[in-house]
């Protein structure tokens, strides 16, 4: 083997580092926690024009009857309870049982799509059109964003859980797993949010 | 330094072990090869590359004005045309060129240098984010050359650049560049985060980060929440043209003024997002060249954080001339004089460094002085100005356009100037010509002073900003042409530049691994670094890491060699924490580019292009996602769990 020689020098040795982490240690983590900052503040803005936009108007809803509780309520419901599942594919994920983890994912792509279901409910209850007037327009885009996300986290657990029954499983899936578990609370937070907006600011403001 | 443990010694490299390294590390070449690099010197000099392209192009827009205004009841250009070139002019400075040099191409090319690692963040998202931008400007300029150039200023206000005066595609395709160009920011200052708090060699403790490194960090947090509201407004604009939202309608419940707030709740930290990388620059340059450490590290670290905070506060201050409420101006006024304690407690720190330090002027440190006299110059008409009842005289002059080429040109250009000189010989391993650096400085510093000084002038005596033309009765006529003089000036020293840079890449000095004797670790690696940055890692003993490097400083091992492994670091103390595996080159970044370039372009035609865009856009993802089955199982076979 040919050789370069050189003087001696010290040496930190990591080939006894792990390769598989979780929580703040890992890349990804800190990845998705910066998407989480970039969407939360689309949210946080989005909800600011909201608010800009109510002060132009001495009525709220201007025009049009006030949005229809019931699905976004029982979603909102679906949601925080998911919650406990969700909490336990994450603590399973993290330790690497593989059963436990293929059966949390197959009831979380099915509580997520009840809830696309039940999204597709909520948009004709909001009892407004988008291109009627300002309100209308910001209450469909404010829905519409979190739709978005939602139906975005959806794909994302379908193609996890056929990953995790389809392909040779690694350390990286089990932190794939988790990093959609912490993705699954951002919707569900950001659905709080949304709606207290959309259902309960035209009622209160 | 405790966190480094010394296991043994090594006294040999082995040349098989380099071979294999670069092997591992090596991007294809050829014609197809090149769309699949993911190697950050390679993103980062397309970036740099392609930023300098737009400086060009914006260059020679900002050139054909100054010919226009170079004599009064000119001709040469149309009122339409000045419109479109004026809105692109700004456009491609802003978005084109400030930001994708100063913060995307800088940093991807030199964070992951400087913190001495072996490539950035999410290879993939760097290699995505170049062509996304190439794509969104590629959009704008095709656009321009096909009559649909964007005209309704830089920041595209409404009602003007709403459904009902600007028909047409021309601020649609404005609006979705703002989507392109902010979404690959938005991306990088991702891998910008994540490289500085988990890849940093051993040893480099948070106190320990070089200050540049801490300027990108900075921007990149301050991209995060800035550019959501850009993409927002500007999405909004685009919903408004298309399919008749009201956001932005009087008539329907919306409003003119809100699209003013979510613009600048972008537009001022964006000044800030171009600046601090600036004085990041600056801080290393003015170390180097004053040969001592520079003074007072953390009050410069607090200063930058603490402009990036107050520029969160500062938005309102754009918006004086529309009439808000009294309380609120005075509230903007006292936030924007808060800048100025931040940037002078920086100002200071440099001066003391120069005056007990030994300066050498060179061609870096010549522009970085530059920078303090044109920069606090455009800082002082800016203190000027965050005074409403001087803003109410001056707003929408060509005082405005005055103090803010000083401030950028002066707090971005100049110091990027003086980055291309200090770093070039780290990039392509040779000197650029110091002498015809020489000759750039001054007769861009003078073309500069004689183009944007008289516009102080120009602007106090009622010379409004965006007018194509003046009648010759009005006193502009003799500044207005001093100022195209200047811009000759400025075209010929750029000139100089490209005939340097040209020439040195053949026939410049060798430079070797640190031709300016610098502290930081991308100069301890060859010149250019070798595919992958550094032989053996390095690991760092104090501030500045080869200042302070003991001559027993360990380096790292244990990395496997035959795929791309690379170190990650604890968040605090940079103790070394786990080993993560990085993707080879890949053409699933350009893929999934292209997908979303056809989603973001369908839809300034149609709304029915929202649903297939998206799912070819999510098609690609998905083969992006999609697991390597070969490298999984060489992964399993090695994996070692967190305890």
């Amino acid at each position: 083997m040919a050789t370069l020689t050189r003087p001696p020098r010290p040496v930190l040795d990591v080939s006894h580092t792990p390769t598989v982490v979780f929580g703040n240690r890992s890349i990804i983590w800190w990845g998705q926690w910066g998407m989480m900052a970039i969407e939360g503040t689309m949210f946080a803005i989005f909800i600011a024009t909201y608010f800009f936009l109510r002060t132009r108007e001495t009525d709220w809803p201007p025009g049009f009857a006030l949005p229809a509780m019931k699905w976004g309520s029982i979603n909102l419901v679906i949601l925080v309870l998911s919650c406990i599942p969700n909490a336990m594919i994450k603590r399973k994920a993290e330790k690497g049982q593989l059963q436990a983890v293929r059966l949390g994912l197959i009831v979380m792509v099915v509580i997520a799509i009840v809830n696309c279901g039940i999204r597709a409910l909520e948009f004709p209850s909001l009892n407004c059109v988008w291109d009627g007037n300002a309100y209308g327009s910001a209450t469909w885009t404010l829905l519409g964003f979190h739709t978005f996300h939602l139906v975005a986290d959806t794909l994302d657990s379908l193609v996890l859980t056929v990953i995790m029954f389809a392909t040779p499983i690694e350390g990286r899936r089990y932190q794939d797993v988790s990093i959609n578990a912490i993705y699954w609370y951002f919707i569900v937070v950001t659905w709080a949010a949304t709606y207290l907006v959309i259902y309960w600011a035209p009622r209160w403001v | 330094m405790t966190p480094v443990e010394q296991a043994g010694t090594a006294s040999v490299v082995e040349v098989d072990s380099l071979q294999r390294l670069e092997q591992t590390w090596k991007d294809p070449g050829g014609f197809w090869g090149w769309f699949t690099h993911v190697n950050h010197r390679s993103i980062g000099k397309r970036f740099m590359v392609t930023a300098f392209a737009f400086f060009l192009a914006g260059g020679v827009l900002a050139a054909l004005m100054r010919l226009q205004l170079s004599r009064p009841e000119n001709h040469f250009l149309g009122p339409d045309l000045y419109n479109q070139i004026f809105t692109m002019h700004g456009s491609t400075m802003m978005f084109l060129f400030a930001v994708p040099m100063m913060f995307e191409a800088l940093a991807v090319y030199l964070v992951p240098l400087m913190v001495g690692n072996r490539n950035i963040c999410f290879p993939r998202l760097n290699a995505y984010s170049y062509y996304i931008y190439l794509f969104g400007g590629l959009l704008l300029y095709a656009g321009f050359f096909t009559n649909t150039g964007p005209d309704v200023g830089w920041f595209a206000y409404v009602p003007l650049s709403g459904p009902d005066f600007t028909p047409g595609k021309r601020a649609d395709i404005w609006a979705q560049m703002i989507t392109f160009t902010e979404l690959s920011a938005l991306a990088v200052a991702i891998e910008v985060i994540c490289t500085t708090f988990k890849m940093r060699a051993p040893g480099m403790s948070l106190n320990r980060i070089p200050l540049f490194v801490w300027a990108q960090t900075i921007v990149a947090f301050m991209v995060i929440f800035a550019m959501p509201a850009v993409m927002l407004s500007s999405t909004m604009l685009l919903l408004d043209r298309t399919v008749n939202t009201h956001f932005y309608n009087p008539a329907e419940g919306g409003d003119a003024i809100l699209y003013q707030h979510l613009f600048w709740f972008f537009g001022h930290p964006e000044v800030y997002i171009i600046f601090i990388p600036g004085t990041g620059i600056v801080s290393t340059i003015i170390s180097t060249f004053s040969r001592r450490r520079i003074f007072g590290y953390t009050a410069i670290l607090l200063s930058m954080v603490g402009t990036a905070f107050v520029g969160f506060g500062l938005w309102v201050h754009h918006m004086f001339a529309t009439g808000l409420p009294q309380m609120g101006e005075s509230f903007f006024t006292a936030a924007s004089l808060m800048v100025v304690i931040a940037t002078g407690t920086q100002v200071f720190c440099w001066l003391v460094t120069m005056w007990t330090g030994k300066v050498v002027l060179k061609s870096p440190m010549l522009f970085a002085l530059a920078f303090f006299f044109i920069f606090i110059m455009g800082g002082l008409t800016g203190v000027l100005m965050a005074s409403v009842p001087v803003d109410l005289q001056i707003h929408d002059t060509f005082f405005i356009v005055a103090h803010f080429h000083y401030v950028l040109i002066g707090g971005a250009v100049f110091p990027l100037f003086a980055a291309l000189y200090y770093w070039m010989p780290k990039i392509t391993g040779r000197l650029l010509n110091e002498a015809a650096a020489k000759w750039h400085f001054w007769l861009f510093f003078i073309g500069f002073n004689l183009t944007f000084f008289p516009m102080h002038i120009l602007g106090l005596r009622g010379m409004p900003r965006r007018i194509y033309t003046y009648p010759s009765a009005m006193p502009w006529r003799n500044l207005n042409l001093l100022a195209s003089t200047g811009a000759v000036l400025m075209t010929v020293a750029v000139l100089i530049f490209i005939v340097n840079f040209f020439w040195h890449v053949k026939h410049g000095e060798i430079a070797g691994n640190n031709p300016w004797g610098a502290a930081t670790l991308e100069w301890a690696t060859t010149s250019p670094p070798p595919v992958y940055n550094f032989a053996e890692l390095p690991t760092v003993n104090g501030r500045d890491a080869l200042w302070d490097a003991s001559p027993q400083q360990p380096i790292v091992t244990g990395l496997d060699d035959d795929c791309r492994q690379v170190l990650m670091t604890h968040v605090m103390d940079a103790d070394p924490d786990h080993r993560d595996e990085f993707p080879g080159p890949t053409p699933i970044p350009i893929i999934a580019a292209i997908a979303t370039s056809i989603f973001f372009i369908g839809t300034i035609f149609t709304a029915k292009a929202f649903f297939p865009g998206i799912i070819l856009t999510g098609i690609a993802l998905l083969i992006w996602y999609w697991p390597k089955r070969q490298a999984s199982l060489r992964r399993r076979k090695r994996e070692i769990w967190q305890r």
